[in-house]
């Protein structure tokens, strides 16, 4: 058995995509914890590069055509290989569209046992502990990371990712891919989003609205206040379901990280699968008006008022400066 | 073209969570049920399914409080079979005992096609979908938001971030995480949900004995500090948008 | 001596050319009829036959006197003298019948004779100017002053409809009195002063002489033959239909309260997906359509912009059940979705038909269709999900439901535990809304001043289920009124009061106790309006007001209750001030028929609610609207602020007014 914390690294269309760095921040300090080494664990085809800023011990690289595109499967049995091999101790995956797919699986093929939704790992005692977010955000969950080896599958906010990233590379360990069998899964094609008229990741100031502006012509008062202070209107996703803004402006899992100097939340109540991508941002500000509404857990300041009512005050004085 | 769908029961988050006496579950006295969002997707993403060409919809849920009303909801909607697996879940359930206890029924009622939401609130170890295509030794893909066939195969488009989609084509049978069918669920009258009580009845299977390894105990279960963190400012709305105006410029974007 | 020489000048092949045209019109007539009847009979089955008492009466006030016609002047009474003109002729031909096929033809004698038949020619005359005077006055109404709602048709060929109408009855009524005119140039008898207007006619074709005047005579008679035969035949083809369908739709209207629902048809409670499934009195409703406008000028939904006029729902019915051959489908080609969900329930069309039209009822009946099939949008879907759900239109737990009462040192009696007089129905918006609930609480601290033995349901409270009826959602109504009424059942009360006018109208209409008795229920102004006169409550503060009063139309248009709230105005010192559309009249706020859990389409320019908040503020010196619904309260006073008018108009519940009426409240220690 080993001490060593493996990282998952996510990537997408040559990109490595903000949770890997989470994870690693996570598995840097946890691993002081375990007195292992953090291992990142990269797969795919020609993208060694990928590794340069991964702030890891090592590199586990695979490298295979089978990995080109992400599958379940493929990751699956190659990571089943990489685990069977060094037994790891934690072994970090996303909780995303990548990560989920594939921890489950590992789990039930190789009986470990599975942590999801973790926020945060620390160490009590000489035991590991997880702490998860469940019902979108408004009950925690506390637990001893089992031995031998356990997954679990993380959430962003716990961590910087600034200290996930590193200047010097690690050093890579090439490992030969298995044998993949009976691939039943392949990608066609990818859809890139339709090119928005704004990339509200590069935005400075976001007026985000969420469900509590209920209706596609209240959006009208976002769009105003922007106007006045020079920002751009981003959403929810319930906002963006409902076709009253395009996904290029969804600020969530399936969209968009932003790190902008100010969000301001109109009507969000901050859901995890939200707030996840706004945990970048310099100054969240939130006006709901449910003053349990868990965005005032993550958020700088808070007003609890209507935002029909306090929005179009606070518009009509920027406009008048 | 057979379909199953699985469908679960999580707590309503429109009530006030509680955590329980001895601090390590919820407070299940006064939870209210409600069919997990994702799974409402999933059923209805069968029934498109259906409307397209040929299939035959199972819904399967276990059997606590509230799952009758969500089955004959299922069944008004175009759902051809309901199934109730009945076993001791009163204390909760993980979701790898859960997926196991369908690993045990699947197989005899031969799916084509098995959908599921691709995660519920209340899911800890992971999630019923993944879980039960790794006992089924059957592929998986998560996320997915919109299903089509096509001879044979399954078309499924999977949502990555940023607004990525990519096209996934998976050999049947296949289990799918569903995170939103191609349109919203459809309303389904009141008095046809009536109509589909009087006029169809739900099989009950049981459920083997339930093994939860793989998943963790909980030790502790509590509420994070509401408010802890957000400075919230007082004072009518004049006051709070002067007040806001010289946060917005001391942080330079005003 | 004065006598009625039928057929002057009428050769005898005419005669009888006449009276074999004359047999063939009433062959085409009956089989005009006969025909619609049997269309009528395509429809879905429904007894309209009880009260026979109470039916012939109404044709009498209403066919004969013209009652609600005349509510509006002009048309009124441009209807009044055409109907009356013709009525008067038709008699005056009968009369003449009489007297020549069958008096004279058996029994060698006449009756039109000597000062009779004088009289008879004279008041003729008269109600022929009448005639004419109606017609000059639809004539210059149609095509001069061209008002909206006879400009705009649906169909162009039914102007040619209109127009064909008012052509006959100008060609009659002329041809009518150059024939008179003429006979009496040329037979110059000496009662032709009797007949003013054919004796002055007669004047001025004197000059011509005869045999120009016989044979000019005889031609406009043949003419005034054909058009009238022609005319008759034509009834049961055009417009002139409705002198039988609007009689018969009077006679066949539902007795039935107007705030009670007719229950859908079948037992699968699946509306109308196309035209057979209306029942055969809904069709007549089609066919008894004048197509006049009026339902169409007092729609809130007409009058914002939404695409939805209740006349123009009629006459494409009418048009389509006669047209369904062409393979149009009722839901989509001939009425649309949006048309259907602009309505808010408000009963404003119901109530001015002339002819007594439901057009509320098929557009709901329609509605049931889009519900059963779920074709409604997502705000809607959201809002009926919450109500099956929580009881509510908020999507709150119904745990919530009393938290209002939370701030109550002593907690309000529980109606389900605890015998009470009153019992308190909240409802959804007094209970949950952050703008009303301080009204409840006031509502409680004055109940608890005056003494009042009140309680309220707590969780067991649903919403009462009026606007998911009218929406179209039958079996979520049933649902709601189920739970409801096993709460009232459990609980000991004598009389119901509620804040909201839609939950009264629900549960003193459509609600029964074990399917027979109605609830005992009282509005709120209602027992507020009894308190005061039997002296329980004190109102020393005469507030000196000058305020204006929205009557809301669940209390107002459909339960009749005008006065109760306008003697608590008088009461408590304040001087109101009528708008315009008051009463019965009363112009809705836009709430209902579950329009305020959905969303404003973009045609729609300016909602009812700003409309009505304007009329309000244009009021001199009003600086105050008094409302007695927390829907109208919430409507009105979003309305006051998107329009711009926060300085000029303050909306006030009744209950506020009360209060302060009342003076300092005893608030419990």
């Amino acid at each position: 058995m080993s001490t060593d914390v493996f990282v998952v690294i996510e990537h997408l269309r040559g990109k490595v995509n903000d949770i890997s760095y989470v994870m690693l921040a996570a598995a840097r300090e946890i691993s002081d914890a375990t007195g292992g080494e953090v291992l990142a664990v990269l797969l795919g085809s020609d993208v060694e590069n990928l590794g340069s800023d991964l702030a890891a011990n090592r590199i586990i690289y695979m490298d295979s055509p089978e990995l080109s595109d992400f599958t379940s499967e493929g990751y699956q049995q190659a990571i089943a290989a990489i685990i069977q091999e060094r037994n790891p101790r934690l072994v970090l995956f996303g909780h995303t569209s990548i990560g989920m797919d594939v921890a489950s699986l590992l789990s039930v093929n190789l009986e470990i046992p599975l942590v999801s939704s973790c926020l945060t790992i620390s160490s009590a005692d000489g035991t590991l502990k997880y702490t998860s977010q469940l019902y979108g955000g408004k009950i925690m969950a506390e637990g001893s990371l089992s031995e031998p080896s356990t997954l679990i599958t993380m959430v962003p906010g716990g961590y910087n990712p600034e200290d996930g990233q590193s200047s010097t590379a690690a050093e890579i360990i090439a490992v030969d891919p298995p044998q993949f069998e009976g691939l039943r899964i392949s990608v066609k094609e990818y859809i890139e989003p339709e090119a928005g008229d704004v990339d509200i990741s590069t935005e400075s100031l976001l007026i985000s609205v969420g469900r509590g502006i209920q209706s596609e012509d209240n959006i009208e008062i976002a769009e105003e206040l922007a106007e006045a202070m020079g920002g751009v209107v981003s959403a929810s996703r319930p906002v963006v379901d409902q076709g009253w803004l395009p996904t290029s402006r969804l600020v969530g899992k399936s969209g968009y990280q932003v790190k902008p100097k100010v969000y301001l939340a109109l009507g969000i109540s901050g859901a995890p699968e939200h707030t996840e991508s706004i945990t970048g941002s310099e100054t969240i500000i939130a006006i709901n008006t449910d003053p349990a509404a868990p965005i005032f857990n993550i958020a700088k300041y808070g007003v609890v008022e209507d935002i029909f009512d306090l929005v179009p005050v606070l518009t009509e004085k920027i406009e008048e400066m | 073209m057979n379909i199953v769908v699985l469908a679960k029961l999580v707590p309503d988050l429109v009530e006030e969570l509680e955590i329980n006496d001895s601090g390590t579950g919820l407070d299940m006295t006064w939870l209210r049920l409600i069919i997990n969002e994702l799974d409402d997707h999933a059923i209805e993403q069968a029934i498109l399914l259906k409307e397209k060409s040929p299939a035959h919809v199972t819904i399967m849920a276990p059997d606590i409080e509230g799952v009758d009303d969500i089955l004959f909801t299922a069944a008004a909607k175009g759902a051809d079979r309901m199934i109730k697996i009945l076993g001791d879940f009163e204390e909760g359930m993980t979701n790898h005992a859960l997926s196991r206890v369908y690993a045990n029924i699947l197989p005899d009622l031969n799916p084509d096609l098995i959908l599921t939401g691709v995660q519920a609130h209340e899911d800890l170890d992971g999630s019923v979908g993944p879980l039960l295509a790794a006992f089924l030794k059957m592929p998986y893909i998560g996320y997915v938001a919109g299903v089509s066939i096509e001879n044979g195969n399954i078309l499924a488009t999977k949502e990555y971030p940023g607004g990525l989609n990519a096209e996934m084509s998976a050999t049947l049978p296949v289990v799918l995480g569903i995170q939103a069918a191609e349109t919203p669920p459809r309303y389904v009258a009141v008095s046809k949900v009536r109509q589909a009580m009087k006029s169809s009845e739900i099989e009950e299977i049981e459920a083997s004995e339930l093994d939860a390894s793989g998943s963790t105990l909980v030790e502790r279960m509590y509420t994070p500090k509401v408010g802890e963190g957000a400075t919230i400012l007082e004072g009518d709305l004049e006051e709070v948008a002067d007040n806001l105006i010289e946060i917005f410029k001391e942080m330079g974007v005003l | 001596m004065p006598i009625r020489e039928t057929f002057w000048n009428i050769p005898h092949w005419a005669e009888i050319a006449q009276y074999v045209l004359g047999f063939l019109t009433i062959i085409i007539f009956g089989y005009g009829v006969i025909r619609r009847i049997r269309r009528w009979r395509q429809g879905q089955p429904e007894r309209r036959t009880d009260n026979i008492g109470t039916r012939i009466w109404s044709l009498f006030v209403q066919g004969v006197g013209q009652k609600k016609t005349l509510q509006d002047w002009y048309p009124g009474i441009m209807h009044f003298t055409i109907f009356w003109g013709m009525i008067a002729l038709l008699i005056g031909t009968i009369l003449a019948t009489i007297d020549w096929d069958v008096a004279h033809l058996f029994f060698n004698v006449q009756f039109l004779t000597g000062w009779v038949y004088v009289l008879y020619e004279l008041i003729l005359d008269i109600f022929g100017v009448l005639l004419l005077v109606g017609i000059g006055m639809a004539i210059y109404r149609r095509y001069i002053t061209k008002p909206d709602r006879l400009a705009k048709m649906p169909d162009e060929g039914l102007k040619r409809d209109d127009a064909y109408i008012l052509i006959m009855l100008v060609l009659i009524a002329i041809t009518g009195f150059l024939v008179e005119g003429l006979r009496i140039a040329v037979a110059q008898p000496d009662w032709a002063p009797w007949s003013p207007v054919g004796n002055a006619i007669a004047a001025g074709f004197v000059s011509l002489g005869d045999p120009s005047n016989s044979t000019l005579h005889f031609g406009l008679w043949i003419m005034h033959m054909l058009v009238a035969f022609v005319a008759l035949a034509s009834i049961s083809f055009t417009k002139l239909f409705h002198m039988i369908s609007a009689p018969a739709n009077i006679y066949f209207r539902s007795l039935e309260p107007a705030g009670k629902l007719r229950s859908p048809i079948d037992d699968e409670e699946s509306g109308v997906k196309q035209w057979q499934d209306f029942t055969w009195k809904q069709l007549l409703d089609f066919e008894s359509c004048t197509r006049c406008g009026r339902c169409q000028d007092v729609c809130p939904a007409h009058a914002s912009g939404f695409s939805l006029s209740p006349r123009d729902i009629m006459i494409k019915l009418d048009v389509h059940m006669w047209d369904s051959n062409n393979g149009h489908s009722l839901h989509g080609d001939v009425i649309s979705a949006e048309e259907l969900w602009a309505c808010t329930s408000c009963y404003a069309c119901v109530e001015i038909c002339p002819v007594f039209n439901d057009q509320l009822l098929s557009i709901i009946d329609m509605r049931r269709h889009l519900v059963l099939e779920g074709e409604i949008d997502t705000q809607l879907q959201d809002a009926l999900a919450n109500l099956g759900r929580y009881g509510n239109s908020f999507g709150k737990s119904d745990r919530m439901r009393a938290k209002w009462t939370k701030s109550l040192k002593t907690k309000l009696k529980d109606a389900r535990k605890e015998k009470v007089e009153y019992l308190w129905f909240t409802g959804d918006y007094a209970s949950y809304h952050a703008s009303m609930t301080d009204k409840s609480l006031l509502m409680a601290q004055i109940f608890r001043n005056i003494d009042l033995d009140f309680g309220i349901l707590y969780e067991a409270e649903r919403n009462s289920g009026n606007d998911v009826r009218r929406v179209g959602e039958e079996g979520l109504f049933e649902m709601l009124a189920e739970k409801n009424v096993e709460a009232l059942s459990k609980s000991s009360f004598q009389t119901i009061v509620t804040t909201d006018p839609h939950s009264y109208n629900s549960i003193k209409n459509e609600y029964s106790e074990n399917g027979n008795n109605h609830y005992s229920i009282l509005h709120y102004t209602q027992l507020f309006d009894q308190l005061i006169s039997s002296g329980e409550l004190n109102l020393p503060n005469k507030l000196g007001y000058k305020v204006t009063y929205h009557d809301p139309c669940y209390l107002g248009r459909y339960n009749d209750e005008y006065d109760a709230p306008r003697r608590i105005l008088n009461s408590v010192g304040c001087e109101l001030i009528e708008m315009t559309r008051n009463r019965e009249n009363t112009f809705c706020c836009g709430a209902g028929g579950g329009r305020i859990w959905m969303e404003d389409p973009p045609e729609v320019t300016e909602r009812p609610a700003e409309q009505r908040v304007k009329e309000a503020a244009s009021l001199p010196d009003v600086s105050t609207l008094v409302v007695a619904c927390p829907k109208d309260y919430v409507m009105f006073q979003d309305a006051v602020k998107t329009a711009g008018l926060e300085d000029e108009l303050e909306v006030k519940d009744i209950i506020e007014l009360i209060a302060e009426s009342m003076g300092p409240l005893k608030i419990e220690e």
